[in-house]
Protein backbone atom coordinates (compact mmCIF):
# COMPACT_ATOMS: atom_id res chain seq x y z
CA UNK A 1 0.00 0.00 0.00
CA UNK A 2 3.00 2.45 0.63
CA UNK A 3 5.09 3.41 -2.43
CA UNK A 4 7.87 4.98 -0.86
CA UNK A 5 9.00 6.56 2.62
CA UNK A 6 11.40 9.22 1.97
CA UNK A 7 12.91 11.74 4.42
CA UNK A 8 11.93 15.33 4.31
CA UNK A 9 14.26 16.46 7.11
CA UNK A 10 15.79 15.11 10.22
CA UNK A 11 12.57 15.28 12.27
CA UNK A 12 9.58 14.56 9.39
CA UNK A 13 9.27 11.80 6.58
CA UNK A 14 6.88 11.72 3.62
CA UNK A 15 5.05 8.29 2.91
CA UNK A 16 3.81 8.39 -0.15
CA UNK A 17 1.11 6.31 -1.68
CA UNK A 18 0.88 6.64 -5.52
CA UNK A 19 1.76 9.69 -8.04
CA UNK A 20 -1.32 11.08 -8.84
CA UNK A 21 -4.48 13.01 -7.88
CA UNK A 22 -6.96 10.32 -7.24
CA UNK A 23 -9.81 9.23 -4.97
CA UNK A 24 -8.61 5.85 -4.02
CA UNK A 25 -4.66 7.35 -3.29
CA UNK A 26 -6.34 10.00 -1.25
CA UNK A 27 -8.23 7.74 0.57
CA UNK A 28 -5.57 5.67 1.01
CA UNK A 29 -3.72 8.58 2.95
CA UNK A 30 -6.57 9.67 4.87
CA UNK A 31 -6.72 6.07 6.49
CA UNK A 32 -3.16 6.14 7.02
CA UNK A 33 -3.32 9.50 8.97
CA UNK A 34 -6.07 8.03 10.84
CA UNK A 35 -4.32 5.57 11.72
CA UNK A 36 -1.09 7.70 12.77
CA UNK A 37 -3.11 9.94 14.63
CA UNK A 38 -4.47 6.75 16.87
CA UNK A 39 -1.22 4.71 16.81
CA UNK A 40 0.57 6.48 19.68
CA UNK A 41 4.00 6.53 18.22
CA UNK A 42 6.43 7.53 20.80
CA UNK A 43 8.53 11.21 19.65
CA UNK A 44 5.33 11.92 17.44
CA UNK A 45 4.81 15.42 16.40
CA UNK A 46 2.16 15.86 13.79
CA UNK A 47 0.99 14.65 10.52
CA UNK A 48 0.38 16.41 7.35
CA UNK A 49 -2.04 14.65 4.53
CA UNK A 50 -1.88 15.73 1.60
CA UNK A 51 -3.17 14.26 -1.94
CA UNK A 52 -0.71 11.41 -2.30
CA UNK A 53 1.45 11.85 0.64
CA UNK A 54 1.15 11.78 4.72
CA UNK A 55 4.22 13.76 6.24
CA UNK A 56 5.29 12.76 9.77
CA UNK A 57 6.51 15.18 12.06
CA UNK A 58 8.47 13.78 14.88
CA UNK A 59 10.99 15.05 17.70
CA UNK A 60 14.26 13.72 16.56
CA UNK A 61 15.61 13.70 20.17
CA UNK A 62 13.35 11.23 21.21
CA UNK A 63 13.40 8.99 18.31
CA UNK A 64 14.51 9.02 14.32
CA UNK A 65 13.51 8.30 10.64
CA UNK A 66 14.74 4.87 10.71
CA UNK A 67 12.26 4.23 13.61
CA UNK A 68 9.63 6.30 12.69
CA UNK A 69 9.45 4.50 9.45
CA UNK A 70 9.45 1.09 11.15
CA UNK A 71 6.93 2.22 12.90
CA UNK A 72 4.53 3.28 10.18
CA UNK A 73 5.41 -0.02 8.25
CA UNK A 74 3.97 -2.06 10.69
CA UNK A 75 1.28 -0.07 11.25
CA UNK A 76 -2.32 -1.49 10.64
CA UNK A 77 -4.31 0.63 8.51
CA UNK A 78 -8.06 -0.07 8.35
CA UNK A 79 -8.57 1.44 4.73
CA UNK A 80 -12.16 1.92 5.76
CA UNK A 81 -11.13 3.07 9.39
CA UNK A 82 -13.25 6.12 10.75
CA UNK A 83 -11.60 9.86 10.40
CA UNK A 84 -11.22 12.10 12.79
CA UNK A 85 -14.71 13.16 12.19
CA UNK A 86 -16.93 12.02 9.53
CA UNK A 87 -17.11 13.84 6.22
CA UNK A 88 -19.27 16.49 5.51
CA UNK A 89 -21.05 17.68 2.72
CA UNK A 90 -21.02 21.82 2.54
CA UNK A 91 -22.82 24.06 0.73
CA UNK A 92 -20.58 27.43 -0.29
CA UNK A 93 -22.73 29.69 -2.09
CA UNK A 94 -20.08 31.98 -5.08
CA UNK A 95 -21.21 34.92 -6.50
CA UNK A 96 -19.46 34.14 -10.27
CA UNK A 97 -17.92 37.12 -12.53
CA UNK A 98 -18.31 40.61 -12.49
CA UNK A 99 -16.04 41.89 -10.22
CA UNK A 100 -16.05 38.99 -7.68
CA UNK A 101 -14.56 37.03 -10.72
CA UNK A 102 -11.89 38.74 -13.03
CA UNK A 103 -10.49 35.58 -14.85
CA UNK A 104 -14.30 34.03 -15.24
CA UNK A 105 -15.19 35.79 -18.56
CA UNK A 106 -11.33 34.40 -20.36
CA UNK A 107 -12.18 30.92 -19.03
CA UNK A 108 -15.41 30.70 -20.31
CA UNK A 109 -14.54 32.23 -23.85
CA UNK A 110 -11.38 29.40 -24.01
CA UNK A 111 -13.86 27.03 -22.77
CA UNK A 112 -17.19 28.62 -25.84
CA UNK A 113 -18.87 29.53 -22.99
CA UNK A 114 -20.81 32.23 -21.23
CA UNK A 115 -19.26 33.34 -18.39
CA UNK A 116 -22.26 32.47 -17.15
CA UNK A 117 -22.54 28.55 -18.60
CA UNK A 118 -18.82 28.70 -17.09
CA UNK A 119 -20.15 29.36 -13.75
CA UNK A 120 -23.03 27.19 -14.38
CA UNK A 121 -20.13 24.38 -15.21
CA UNK A 122 -18.24 25.19 -12.07
CA UNK A 123 -21.18 24.49 -10.01
CA UNK A 124 -22.69 21.22 -11.50
CA UNK A 125 -20.48 18.86 -9.95
CA UNK A 126 -20.00 17.54 -5.80
CA UNK A 127 -15.72 18.04 -5.49
CA UNK A 128 -13.88 16.53 -2.76
CA UNK A 129 -11.80 18.11 -0.12
CA UNK A 130 -8.66 16.58 -1.04
CA UNK A 131 -6.22 18.36 1.11
CA UNK A 132 -5.50 21.30 3.37
CA UNK A 133 -3.00 23.95 3.20
CA UNK A 134 -1.22 27.25 1.58
CA UNK A 135 -3.04 29.28 4.53
CA UNK A 136 -5.00 28.40 7.37
CA UNK A 137 -8.40 26.34 6.39
CA UNK A 138 -7.58 26.70 2.07
CA UNK A 139 -8.84 23.68 0.69
CA UNK A 140 -7.41 21.92 -2.64
CA UNK A 141 -10.85 20.78 -4.75
CA UNK A 142 -10.74 18.43 -7.45
CA UNK A 143 -11.49 18.02 -9.88
CA UNK A 144 -13.02 20.99 -12.58
CA UNK A 145 -14.87 20.11 -15.38
CA UNK A 146 -12.18 19.94 -18.46
CA UNK A 147 -12.95 22.80 -20.10
CA UNK A 148 -12.39 24.67 -17.06
CA UNK A 149 -9.25 23.51 -16.50
CA UNK A 150 -6.44 26.56 -16.88
CA UNK A 151 -3.01 27.00 -15.61
CA UNK A 152 -2.50 29.25 -12.70
CA UNK A 153 -1.46 32.87 -14.12
CA UNK A 154 1.98 33.63 -15.11
CA UNK A 155 2.39 36.07 -12.46
CA UNK A 156 0.48 36.05 -9.04
CA UNK A 157 -1.25 39.22 -8.15
CA UNK A 158 -0.46 40.99 -5.24
CA UNK A 159 -3.25 40.77 -3.79
CA UNK A 160 -6.67 38.19 -3.65
CA UNK A 161 -9.78 39.11 -1.87
CA UNK A 162 -11.13 36.83 1.06
CA UNK A 163 -13.20 34.05 0.02
CA UNK A 164 -12.15 34.35 -3.70
CA UNK A 165 -12.68 31.06 -5.60
CA UNK A 166 -9.98 30.17 -8.08
CA UNK A 167 -8.65 27.38 -10.60
CA UNK A 168 -5.41 26.15 -10.87
CA UNK A 169 -4.90 23.65 -13.58
CA UNK A 170 -7.95 20.73 -12.68
CA UNK A 171 -8.11 21.87 -9.48
CA UNK A 172 -10.46 24.42 -7.31
CA UNK A 173 -9.84 26.52 -4.32
CA UNK A 174 -11.18 29.19 -2.06
CA UNK A 175 -8.97 31.63 -0.54
CA UNK A 176 -9.94 31.83 2.82
CA UNK A 177 -8.06 35.54 4.03
CA UNK A 178 -6.83 38.03 1.79
CA UNK A 179 -3.41 37.04 -0.02
CA UNK A 180 -1.39 37.24 -2.80
CA UNK A 181 -1.37 34.45 -5.17
CA UNK A 182 -1.51 32.83 -8.84
CA UNK A 183 -4.63 30.61 -9.34
CA UNK A 184 -7.49 32.20 -11.79
CA UNK A 185 -10.14 33.84 -10.01
CA UNK A 186 -13.95 33.15 -10.95
CA UNK A 187 -15.79 34.00 -8.35
CA UNK A 188 -16.08 34.82 -4.40
CA UNK A 189 -17.84 33.38 -1.55
CA UNK A 190 -19.28 35.23 1.70
CA UNK A 191 -18.86 32.00 3.44
CA UNK A 192 -15.51 31.79 6.08
CA UNK A 193 -14.04 29.03 6.50
CA UNK A 194 -11.20 30.74 8.89
CA UNK A 195 -12.25 32.09 11.95
CA UNK A 196 -10.58 31.93 15.14
CA UNK A 197 -13.60 33.28 17.26
CA UNK A 198 -15.45 29.72 16.28
CA UNK A 199 -15.52 26.98 18.47
CA UNK A 200 -14.35 25.09 15.31
CA UNK A 201 -12.32 27.75 13.64
CA UNK A 202 -12.06 25.16 10.15
CA UNK A 203 -14.83 24.77 8.24
CA UNK A 204 -13.61 22.27 6.12
CA UNK A 205 -11.56 19.12 6.64
CA UNK A 206 -10.20 17.10 4.67
CA UNK A 207 -12.38 14.08 3.15
CA UNK A 208 -15.40 16.80 2.78
CA UNK A 209 -17.72 17.34 -0.05
CA UNK A 210 -18.55 20.93 -1.40
CA UNK A 211 -21.04 22.21 -3.57
CA UNK A 212 -20.94 25.23 -4.92
CA UNK A 213 -24.41 27.52 -5.76
CA UNK A 214 -24.36 30.17 -8.22
CA UNK A 215 -25.38 33.36 -6.42
CA UNK A 216 -25.69 36.97 -7.44
CA UNK A 217 -24.05 40.24 -6.31
CA UNK A 218 -26.80 41.59 -4.08
CA UNK A 219 -27.21 38.21 -2.37
CA UNK A 220 -23.46 38.09 -1.93
CA UNK A 221 -23.87 41.72 -0.54
CA UNK A 222 -26.54 40.50 1.52
CA UNK A 223 -24.88 37.53 3.24
CA UNK A 224 -21.34 38.86 3.40
CA UNK A 225 -23.22 41.69 5.61
CA UNK A 226 -24.77 39.18 7.56
CA UNK A 227 -21.45 37.71 9.08
CA UNK A 228 -19.75 41.17 9.70
CA UNK B 1 -9.13 39.35 34.13
CA UNK B 2 -6.32 40.94 36.76
CA UNK B 3 -4.06 43.23 35.22
CA UNK B 4 -0.90 42.55 37.27
CA UNK B 5 1.05 41.52 34.73
CA UNK B 6 4.35 43.70 34.69
CA UNK B 7 4.25 45.79 31.18
CA UNK B 8 6.68 46.67 28.65
CA UNK B 9 5.59 49.42 26.56
CA UNK B 10 6.81 50.13 22.66
CA UNK B 11 8.16 53.51 22.45
CA UNK B 12 9.01 52.68 18.35
CA UNK B 13 8.58 49.16 17.01
CA UNK B 14 11.36 49.26 15.12
CA UNK B 15 11.48 48.05 11.46
CA UNK B 16 9.66 44.33 12.06
CA UNK B 17 9.55 43.23 15.61
CA UNK B 18 7.42 39.73 16.57
CA UNK B 19 6.41 37.97 19.48
CA UNK B 20 7.60 34.30 18.86
CA UNK B 21 8.14 31.06 20.92
CA UNK B 22 9.23 27.89 19.24
CA UNK B 23 6.07 27.52 17.35
CA UNK B 24 2.65 25.70 17.05
CA UNK B 25 2.75 21.70 16.19
CA UNK B 26 -0.67 19.83 15.08
CA UNK B 27 -2.33 22.49 12.83
CA UNK B 28 -0.04 22.09 9.94
CA UNK B 29 -2.65 20.00 8.39
CA UNK B 30 -5.26 23.20 8.27
CA UNK B 31 -3.05 24.99 6.16
CA UNK B 32 -1.19 26.76 9.61
CA UNK B 33 2.54 27.29 9.25
CA UNK B 34 4.76 26.41 12.85
CA UNK B 35 5.90 29.75 12.26
CA UNK B 36 8.55 30.42 15.86
CA UNK B 37 11.51 31.56 16.25
CA UNK B 38 13.50 32.22 13.01
CA UNK B 39 16.89 31.44 15.51
CA UNK B 40 15.10 28.71 17.18
CA UNK B 41 18.64 28.56 19.33
CA UNK B 42 19.34 32.10 20.10
CA UNK B 43 15.81 32.27 21.65
CA UNK B 44 16.26 28.94 23.62
CA UNK B 45 20.06 30.33 25.08
CA UNK B 46 17.91 33.69 26.34
CA UNK B 47 15.45 31.47 27.84
CA UNK B 48 18.03 29.36 29.81
CA UNK B 49 19.90 32.18 30.92
CA UNK B 50 16.82 34.11 32.33
CA UNK B 51 15.59 30.05 34.23
CA UNK B 52 12.59 30.03 31.49
CA UNK B 53 11.18 27.01 29.55
CA UNK B 54 12.81 26.70 25.99
CA UNK B 55 9.46 27.66 24.61
CA UNK B 56 8.63 31.01 26.71
CA UNK B 57 7.80 33.43 24.23
CA UNK B 58 10.22 36.80 23.24
CA UNK B 59 10.53 39.40 20.97
CA UNK B 60 12.16 38.56 17.22
CA UNK B 61 13.59 42.10 16.68
CA UNK B 62 14.97 42.23 12.39
CA UNK B 63 17.78 44.65 11.60
CA UNK B 64 16.35 47.90 13.03
CA UNK B 65 15.85 47.54 16.86
CA UNK B 66 12.59 48.94 18.83
CA UNK B 67 12.69 51.24 22.26
CA UNK B 68 10.75 49.74 24.96
CA UNK B 69 9.69 50.99 27.95
CA UNK B 70 9.73 48.81 31.22
CA UNK B 71 6.88 49.85 33.74
CA UNK B 72 8.65 47.66 36.01
CA UNK B 73 11.60 45.96 37.56
CA UNK B 74 12.39 43.11 34.61
CA UNK B 75 15.44 40.41 34.37
CA UNK B 76 16.11 40.43 30.58
CA UNK B 77 18.45 39.18 28.14
CA UNK B 78 18.94 39.88 24.44
CA UNK B 79 20.39 36.87 22.17
CA UNK B 80 21.16 36.51 18.31
CA UNK B 81 22.06 39.26 16.48
CA UNK B 82 23.82 42.37 17.82
CA UNK B 83 21.86 45.36 17.20
CA UNK B 84 23.71 47.71 19.02
CA UNK B 85 21.39 47.79 22.18
CA UNK B 86 21.72 50.16 24.66
CA UNK B 87 19.90 51.00 27.98
CA UNK B 88 19.23 54.43 29.49
CA UNK B 89 22.57 55.33 26.96
CA UNK B 90 24.60 52.61 28.01
CA UNK B 91 25.57 49.90 26.23
CA UNK B 92 23.73 46.82 26.98
CA UNK B 93 25.84 43.16 27.07
CA UNK B 94 24.63 40.50 24.82
CA UNK B 95 24.11 36.84 26.22
CA UNK B 96 23.74 38.49 29.44
CA UNK B 97 21.25 38.15 31.64
CA UNK B 98 20.49 42.01 33.15
CA UNK B 99 18.25 43.59 35.89
CA UNK B 100 16.40 46.45 34.58
CA UNK B 101 14.97 48.97 37.08
CA UNK B 102 11.32 50.18 36.35
CA UNK B 103 11.27 53.32 34.03
CA UNK B 104 14.09 52.01 31.94
CA UNK B 105 14.51 51.95 28.64
CA UNK B 106 16.11 49.71 26.04
CA UNK B 107 17.19 51.42 22.17
CA UNK B 108 19.36 49.41 19.68
CA UNK B 109 21.52 51.04 17.13
CA UNK B 110 23.49 49.88 14.43
CA UNK B 111 23.44 46.06 13.16
CA UNK B 112 27.12 45.12 13.92
CA UNK B 113 26.41 41.02 13.31
CA UNK B 114 23.75 38.84 12.34
CA UNK B 115 20.04 40.24 11.42
CA UNK B 116 17.71 39.12 14.20
CA UNK B 117 18.12 39.52 18.31
CA UNK B 118 15.68 37.90 20.33
CA UNK B 119 14.96 39.83 23.97
CA UNK B 120 13.52 37.50 26.50
CA UNK B 121 12.37 38.15 29.54
CA UNK B 122 12.12 36.18 33.09
CA UNK B 123 8.22 34.74 32.85
CA UNK B 124 8.13 35.03 29.08
CA UNK B 125 6.50 37.47 27.27
CA UNK B 126 2.72 36.61 28.07
CA UNK B 127 -0.41 36.97 26.32
CA UNK B 128 -3.52 34.31 24.59
CA UNK B 129 -2.59 31.42 22.63
CA UNK B 130 -3.85 30.97 19.64
CA UNK B 131 -3.79 27.40 18.69
CA UNK B 132 -1.74 26.21 21.56
CA UNK B 133 1.16 29.13 21.12
CA UNK B 134 2.45 32.87 21.18
CA UNK B 135 3.82 32.88 17.74
CA UNK B 136 3.03 35.58 15.35
CA UNK B 137 2.04 34.78 11.51
CA UNK B 138 1.36 38.13 9.79
CA UNK B 139 0.52 36.95 6.81
CA UNK B 140 -2.13 34.85 8.25
CA UNK B 141 -3.23 37.16 11.06
CA UNK B 142 -2.42 34.42 13.67
CA UNK B 143 -0.85 34.93 17.09
CA UNK B 144 0.81 37.23 19.08
CA UNK B 145 -0.21 40.43 19.26
CA UNK B 146 -3.73 39.99 17.41
CA UNK B 147 -1.54 38.28 14.53
CA UNK B 148 1.14 40.99 13.90
CA UNK B 149 4.23 43.03 14.57
CA UNK B 150 4.30 45.13 17.42
CA UNK B 151 3.30 48.99 16.59
CA UNK B 152 4.04 52.26 18.70
CA UNK B 153 2.31 52.17 22.09
CA UNK B 154 1.33 48.41 22.45
CA UNK B 155 1.80 47.32 25.78
CA UNK B 156 3.59 43.73 26.59
CA UNK B 157 2.73 42.18 29.31
CA UNK B 158 4.91 39.84 31.14
CA UNK B 159 4.73 36.51 33.08
CA UNK B 160 5.19 35.36 36.14
CA UNK B 161 9.07 34.72 36.68
CA UNK B 162 10.65 31.30 37.90
CA UNK B 163 11.16 30.96 41.77
CA UNK B 164 14.97 30.82 40.97
CA UNK B 165 14.86 34.19 38.57
CA UNK B 166 16.68 36.16 41.15
CA UNK B 167 19.65 33.79 40.34
CA UNK B 168 20.22 34.44 36.92
CA UNK B 169 21.03 37.73 36.86
CA UNK B 170 25.01 38.40 35.55
CA UNK B 171 24.54 35.08 34.14
CA UNK B 172 26.12 35.15 30.75
CA UNK B 173 26.68 32.63 27.43
CA UNK B 174 30.70 32.38 27.80
CA UNK B 175 32.66 34.32 25.09
CA UNK B 176 33.93 30.75 23.45
CA UNK B 177 30.42 29.33 22.67
CA UNK B 178 28.60 32.79 21.05
CA UNK B 179 27.91 32.29 17.59
CA UNK B 180 29.83 34.43 14.82
CA UNK B 181 27.14 35.40 12.40
CA UNK B 182 29.00 36.12 9.01
CA UNK B 183 27.43 36.88 5.35
CA UNK B 184 28.59 34.68 3.56
CA UNK B 185 27.98 31.25 5.65
CA UNK B 186 28.30 27.60 3.97
CA UNK B 187 24.64 25.77 4.98
CA UNK B 188 24.51 21.94 4.91
CA UNK B 189 21.79 20.12 3.48
CA UNK B 190 20.73 16.98 2.64
CA UNK B 191 19.04 15.58 -0.21
CA UNK B 192 15.18 16.69 -0.69
CA UNK B 193 12.06 14.13 -1.72
CA UNK B 194 13.11 15.47 -5.40
CA UNK B 195 16.53 15.33 -5.62
CA UNK B 196 16.18 13.58 -8.57
CA UNK B 197 14.22 15.60 -10.27
CA UNK B 198 17.65 17.84 -11.29
CA UNK B 199 20.37 17.49 -14.03
CA UNK B 200 23.87 16.70 -12.54
CA UNK B 201 24.92 19.96 -13.87
CA UNK B 202 22.14 21.25 -11.43
CA UNK B 203 23.54 19.53 -8.56
CA UNK B 204 26.94 20.69 -9.41
CA UNK B 205 26.65 24.38 -9.75
CA UNK B 206 24.50 24.33 -6.53
CA UNK B 207 27.26 23.34 -4.37
CA UNK B 208 29.70 24.63 -5.67
CA UNK B 209 28.60 28.79 -6.49
CA UNK B 210 27.45 31.24 -4.22
CA UNK B 211 23.67 32.30 -3.76
CA UNK B 212 22.71 35.99 -2.88
CA UNK B 213 19.58 36.54 -0.51
CA UNK B 214 17.47 38.93 -2.75
CA UNK B 215 15.39 41.72 -1.19
CA UNK B 216 12.29 39.42 -1.45
CA UNK B 217 12.94 37.52 1.29
CA UNK B 218 11.37 37.48 4.87
CA UNK B 219 9.93 35.45 7.49
CA UNK B 220 8.49 32.80 5.25
CA UNK B 221 11.66 32.03 2.67
CA UNK B 222 14.32 33.56 1.37
CA UNK B 223 14.24 34.02 -2.65
CA UNK B 224 17.82 33.08 -3.44
CA UNK B 225 19.81 34.31 -6.51
CA UNK B 226 22.84 32.43 -8.19
CA UNK B 227 23.03 29.94 -10.92
CA UNK B 228 20.55 28.33 -12.65
CA UNK B 229 19.15 25.21 -11.22
CA UNK B 230 17.77 22.85 -14.14
CA UNK B 231 15.19 20.47 -13.58
CA UNK B 232 15.50 16.84 -16.05
CA UNK B 233 11.50 17.64 -16.67
CA UNK B 234 8.67 19.50 -15.02
CA UNK B 235 9.82 21.81 -12.00
CA UNK B 236 6.16 20.98 -10.67
CA UNK B 237 4.47 18.04 -8.50
CA UNK B 238 1.35 17.58 -6.84
CA UNK B 239 1.58 19.48 -3.96
CA UNK B 240 2.44 17.93 -0.44
CA UNK B 241 4.23 18.66 2.32
CA UNK B 242 7.22 21.39 2.83
CA UNK B 243 9.12 21.84 6.15
CA UNK B 244 11.49 24.68 7.17
CA UNK B 245 14.65 24.55 5.25
CA UNK B 246 13.38 22.88 2.55
CA UNK B 247 15.19 24.54 -0.82
CA UNK B 248 12.17 24.70 -3.09
CA UNK B 249 13.13 25.61 -7.55
CA UNK B 250 10.27 27.05 -9.45
CA UNK B 251 9.88 27.08 -13.36
CA UNK B 252 12.43 30.27 -13.10
CA UNK B 253 15.53 27.67 -11.70
CA UNK B 254 15.88 30.21 -8.84
CA UNK B 255 15.95 28.05 -5.09
CA UNK B 256 13.25 29.73 -2.52
CA UNK B 257 14.73 28.65 0.82
CA UNK B 258 11.53 28.55 3.03
CA UNK B 259 12.01 29.79 6.89
CA UNK B 260 9.93 29.92 10.01
CA UNK B 261 6.66 30.59 8.31
CA UNK B 262 6.56 28.62 5.77
CA UNK B 263 3.16 27.39 4.24
CA UNK B 264 2.83 23.77 5.28
CA UNK B 265 2.18 22.43 1.68
CA UNK B 266 4.18 23.47 -1.83
CA UNK B 267 3.71 22.36 -5.53
CA UNK B 268 7.28 23.02 -6.59
CA UNK B 269 10.21 20.13 -7.01
CA UNK B 270 12.62 20.39 -3.43
CA UNK B 271 15.87 20.17 -4.69
CA UNK B 272 17.59 19.80 -0.89
CA UNK B 273 16.37 20.31 2.91
CA UNK B 274 18.99 22.99 4.75
CA UNK B 275 19.82 20.59 8.05
CA UNK B 276 18.55 21.80 11.22
CA UNK B 277 21.60 22.67 12.80
CA UNK B 278 22.95 24.99 10.38
CA UNK B 279 19.46 27.07 10.51
CA UNK B 280 20.75 30.26 12.92
CA UNK B 281 22.90 30.65 10.25
CA UNK B 282 20.52 31.45 7.63
CA UNK B 283 18.54 32.33 10.04
CA UNK B 284 21.11 35.78 10.65
CA UNK B 285 21.41 36.61 7.34
CA UNK B 286 19.94 40.19 5.27
CA UNK B 287 19.11 40.47 1.96
CA UNK B 288 22.71 41.23 -0.09
CA UNK B 289 24.31 38.21 2.26
CA UNK B 290 24.83 35.11 0.20
CA UNK B 291 24.99 31.10 0.64
CA UNK B 292 26.88 28.16 -0.12
CA UNK B 293 25.59 24.97 0.37
CA UNK B 294 26.88 21.33 0.69
CA UNK B 295 25.09 18.57 0.74
CA UNK B 296 25.20 15.51 3.72
CA UNK B 297 23.68 12.34 4.14
CA UNK B 298 20.66 12.47 6.25
CA UNK B 299 21.89 10.15 8.68
CA UNK B 300 25.20 13.00 9.00
CA UNK B 301 22.24 15.76 9.33
CA UNK B 302 20.65 12.96 12.87
CA UNK B 303 24.02 13.23 14.28
CA UNK B 304 24.52 17.06 13.68
CA UNK B 305 21.12 18.26 15.07
CA UNK B 306 21.87 15.92 18.20
CA UNK B 307 25.09 16.62 18.88
CA UNK B 308 23.94 20.28 18.50
CA UNK B 309 21.39 20.04 20.71
CA UNK B 310 23.61 18.25 23.34
CA UNK B 311 26.45 20.79 23.13
CA UNK B 312 23.64 23.83 24.20
CA UNK B 313 22.19 20.78 26.97
CA UNK B 314 26.21 20.50 28.32
CA UNK B 315 26.35 24.75 28.22
CA UNK B 316 23.34 25.49 29.83
CA UNK B 317 20.72 22.81 30.59
CA UNK B 318 17.14 23.31 30.02
CA UNK B 319 14.95 24.34 32.91
CA UNK B 320 12.10 22.88 34.44
CA UNK B 321 9.44 25.36 34.23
Amino acid sequence: MIARMIQLSESAVTVEFGDTIDLRTNELVLAFTTAVDQAGIPGFMEVVPTYRCATIYFDALLTDAATIMKNLQTLTVNAAGAPSRPPLTHTIPVWYGGAAGPDLPNIARQAGLTPEEAGELHASITYRVFMLGFSPGFPYLSSVPAPLATPRLPTPRKLVAAGSVGIAGTQTGIYPQASPGGWRIIGRTPVVLFDLHRPKPFLLAPGDQVRFVAIEEEEFKQLAGDQA
Amino acid sequence: MPTKHPLIHVLHPGLFTTMQDLGRSGYQRFGVSQSGAMDPWALRVGNRLLGNPDGAAGLEITIQGPELLFEQALTIAITGADLSPTSNGLAFPMWTVVAMQAGSRIQFGMRRQGARAYLTVSGGISGPMTLGSLATHVRSGVGGLAGRAVKKWDQLSVGTSAPMAAQSIGRFLPEQFRPRYVASPTVRVMPGPQFDYFTDDAVRLFTSSPYRVTTESDRMGYRLEGAELAHRASAEIVSEAVCVGSLQVPSNRQPILLMADCQPTGGYAKLATMIGADRSRAAQLAPGDSLLFRVISAQKAFELFRSNHAELDRILPPCRS
